[in-house]
């Protein structure tokens, strides 16, 4: 029996390293892909490589159309998500609790939520390429885009509204407030912190996504900068994709240094949304 | 020699000195019960002795608690081998969500324990000391989440009885159930006190005086005043145990 | 007039979430549309038994099999990578670890999560593969396993996450009753937090596969274009997103035979990530039930 409880610690400790181990793995493995990524393409960031159009030259290739491709992507994706989403994120949270077109719509929902991105792109194919005749467009890669994030926005919205205390809403019903009154004076202020959190990890996914955008056509060989939604365009992981395709080794780095520009997006935009949500946890907590 | 003994136990989360310089000392086969205002303590103090405060982050304890002479916090104690010997019911009936049967033979199976009639036997005897066997003899096998709250809180003494602990620590076990299945508990306890050293943290102050031996009374961490139970609530020496006894704060 | 107000914003709202069932009826329109006229041209029994998939070639075989074989072995691969070491990490961080760790770590992690799938692929290509052959010479520069690996390195997070909240969410009165019994960590882990647990981590786990299964750019970066019958994991194969994305990268005419095969391939995928979903929403939806 004494004998027993020695392999029963025994395993206890074990686990422990082992858990540690996994745990350091996954860090390890972040760790070495990062530096692995800054000494291949941190030596070709230079103004020439932001401020040049694509070449058949790599050397002579930059990032100018594809980084503002990003950010005009990431502009009109958050016009048209951020109020569709918040508002269904209102709807389901405020209003359709008992009813069965809102349970309806949370299967809905939490469906697309596990839609994989590329059968966005066969739908936007068809429906804004084709029959919207959108083309290959800013607004088509957006209202691709949006639809993909669509259940994000919505999902964080209604965790940020069940946070907000009852007490918040019953004193300004108390005060004769209508409903609407009441979450957009009272709620939506609220909940606004954990609101931005979820937005930006949203727009964030956005801006990192390439399958749906290769299935509506976006893989251009583009020369003009977009200046209007209507215009072609090329993402940069769209950009990355095409030169990590090449052979010659000029793209490999070009492709190396374009990661390192878009993981500078992602990870500022991901910090901000942490930051944001560990300020807002502290606030809510009365 | 006394089953139990705190020398000089102080107890700090951080840096807030929750228990401060307790002494104490308990016989075997005693019934003790811990009373004071909530928030004194008396549920740190009791959780030290099985040391069920050990994964708390922050927590960090001075002075010595001994069981049957060795101290307890020894570096060569497995903590396991303790909880062994010092079995604790809490507050809230917490069953397994397993069978009842499961439930019971918990302690044994974690020792590796797999002989089939000895387990079978533990699970009757367990039951039946806690006068449960009766009841649920016939539906060992359905999960113990569907018996009422004071069975379930007997099927959780009498999962540790199962382990055969020396010392049964018990905080506020009465406390989330019906009257009936209060005293049915407290019947309980003063049956165990035949084989057992039970220490019972308790809120209510007739189930202090109708259950246990001594009675401490705890007051800010402080250890104010031990002895015998007739006498703490019959004539208390401090002034302090006298007003709480009487209900003039608490 | 207030009433009516009221009234008015309340149907926007739903307008507006109504976007989300505009969003799946029109999935299942387009792909049933477009892969009825494939339908009409291919048979079912050909489409779910050949063995063989080139709709590109002149002698043409429409076979899902290859494809879903090729998303099957990279989905394995990822899990096998990604399951022990999600779980422990889940069960470490709640288990074992100081707090503070596991709240520096835990986003760290997610980072992970939130890196773009291109770069994943880079890493799959240039990295891992290279890696490999090192040790398995006679690997293919495309092949299933290291795109497989990565994948799974991608998923750890979302298993290590949604496990250790389940974990999480497990009463506390459980956790001590099994330490007040002598029971060890581990024991206490295993024999009480993970079965009490065992719905969230299901979901997790469900969740993790059916976002391996709809991977597309580490794959279509790193595992090639070959639809190959095979479980051999050194070999070019091509998976069910990879398909798509070739055809869109060529210049397949719309309304052809070709071009419909993306959309029969798309129903499949969503088909299987269809049932995944819904298995992990009911059993989500049990879950809250009964601890609410
Ligand atoms: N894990 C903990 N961390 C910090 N402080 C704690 C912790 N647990 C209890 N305390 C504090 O210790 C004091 C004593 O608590 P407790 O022993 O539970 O009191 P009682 O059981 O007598 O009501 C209280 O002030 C409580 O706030
Ligand atoms: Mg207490």
């Amino acid at each position: 029996m004494k004998q027993k409880f020695d392999i029963n610690r025994f395993k206890d400790n074990m686990f422990k390293y082992f858990g540690l181990a996994c745990t350091l793995f996954g860090l390890a493995v972040l760790s070495i892909f990062l530096i692995n990524i800054l000494i291949e393409g941190l030596g070709r960031l230079n103004w020439q490589f932001f401020s040049s159009l694509p070449s058949r030259m790599p050397e002579k290739s930059g990032i100018l159309i594809c980084l503002l491709g990003s950010i005009w992507i990431m502009v009109l994706t958050a016009i048209i998500a951020v109020p569709l989403g918040v508002a269904s994120g209102i709807f389901l949270e405020e209003y359709g609790k008992k009813n069965k077109i809102a349970s309806f719509i949370e299967i809905n929902i939490s469906n697309l939520a596990g839609v994989p991105s590329i059968i966005y792109g066969l739908l936007a194919l068809e429906i804004f390429v084709r029959i919207l005749g959108l083309g290959k467009s800013l607004l088509a890669g957006s209202l691709t885009l949006s639809l993909l994030i669509l259940p994000i926005i919505i999902v964080s919205t209604r965790e940020a509204i069940k946070a907000v205390p009852k007490s918040i809403r019953e004193a300004s019903y108390a005060l004769g407030g209508t409903k609407w009154q009441t979450i957009r004076f009272q709620v939506l202020p609220a909940a606004s912190g954990g609101l931005l959190t979820g937005v930006i990890l949203a727009i964030s996914r956005a801006v990192g996504e390439s399958a749906p955008l290769i299935v509506i056509g976006a893989l251009l060989y583009i020369t003009t900068i977009p200046t209007s939604p209507m215009d072609d365009f090329a993402v940069m992981p769209i950009q990355i994709f095409n030169w990590l395709s090449r052979p010659q080794k000029g793209f490999i780095e070009n492709a190396t240094a374009a990661i390192i520009v878009l993981l500078l997006i992602t990870f500022i935009m991901n910090g901000l949304a942490i930051y944001l949500r560990n300020r807002w946890q502290k606030k809510i907590k009365w | 020699m006394a089953k139990l003994d705190a020398e000089k136990v102080n107890v700090y989360y951080g840096d807030h000195h929750i228990i401060k310089d307790v002494n104490l000392s308990i016989q075997e086969n005693t019934v003790t019960a811990f009373i004071g205002p909530s928030g004194c303590g008396k549920s740190t103090f009791l959780r030290l002795l099985n040391r069920m405060n050990d994964y708390i982050e922050n927590f960090k304890k001075t002075g010595d608690i001994l069981i049957d002479g060795g101290d307890i916090y020894d570096k060569k104690v497995r903590v396991e081998d303790l909880r062994k010997r010092v079995g604790m019911v809490f507050q809230k009936p917490n069953p397994f969500p397993k069978s009842i049967y499961e439930n019971v033979v918990y302690g044994l199976r974690i020792q590796g324990i797999k002989d089939k009639s000895k387990l079978d036997a533990v699970v009757e005897n367990s039951l039946k000391k806690v006068a449960l066997w009766g009841e649920v003899k016939d539906k060992l096998q359905q999960s113990a989440l569907a018996l009422s709250g004071g069975q379930q809180q007997r099927l959780c003494i009498a999962r540790t009885l199962a382990v055969e602990p020396t010392i049964i620590l018990m905080d506020e076990p009465a406390s989330a159930l019906d009257p009936i299945s209060s005293a049915k508990i407290e019947d309980l306890i003063s049956e165990l006190k035949e084989n057992f050293t039970i220490i019972i943290v308790t809120h209510n102050m007739q189930q202090a005086s109708r259950v246990s031996d001594k009675t401490a009374f705890f007051y800010l961490g402080e250890l104010v005043e031990f002895g015998d139970t007739d006498q703490i609530f019959t004539k208390p020496v401090k002034e302090l145990t006298q007003n709480y006894i009487t209900g003039r704060f608490g | 007039m207030r009433n009516k107000k009221e009234k008015i914003i309340e149907t926007i709202l739903m307008l507006c979430a109504a976007v989300s069932v505009l969003t799946t009826i029109g999935i299942l329109w387009v792909l049933l549309s477009e892969s009825s006229s494939f339908f009409s041209k291919v048979s079912l029994k050909d489409f779910l038994t050949d063995t063989e998939w080139t709709p590109l070639f002149a002698e043409k075989h429409f076979g899902i099999l290859p494809l879903i074989a090729g998303t099957m072995l990279t989905t394995f691969i990822a899990i096998v990578i990604a399951l022990p070491t999600g779980l422990s990490i889940a069960i470490y961080l709640n288990e074992y670890a100081p707090k503070k760790f596991r709240k520096v770590v835990k986003p760290l992690l997610e980072v992970l999560a939130a890196i773009p799938t291109v770069v994943y692929g880079y890493f799959a290509l240039m990295v891992v593969t290279p890696f490999l052959q090192k040790f398995i010479p006679d690997m293919a520069g495309f092949n299933a396993l290291s795109p497989g690996i990565v994948m799974g390195i991608m998923i750890i997070p979302i298993i290590s996450s949604l496990s250790e909240d389940a974990l999480y969410s497990v009463p506390k009165a459980l956790r001590e009753a099994s330490y007040g019994m002598g029971a060890t960590r581990l024991q206490t882990a295993f024999k009480v937090l993970v079965p009490a647990a065992t719905s969230g981590i299901t979901v997790s786990i469900i969740l993790a596969i059916s976002r391996a299964i709809g991977e597309t750019m580490i794959v279509a970066i790193a595992a090639g274009q070959q639809p190959r019958l095979t479980l051999n994991p050194l070999v070019p194969i091509e998976t069910i997103t990879t398909y798509i994305v070739q055809v869109s990268l060529g210049d397949v005419v719309q309304g052809s035979l070709e071009y419909q095969t993306i959309f029969a391939a798309g129903i499949a995928l969503f088909a299987l990530t269809f049932v995944l979903n819904n298995i992990s929403y009911f059993i989500k939806k049990k879950f809250q039930e009964k601890y609410e």
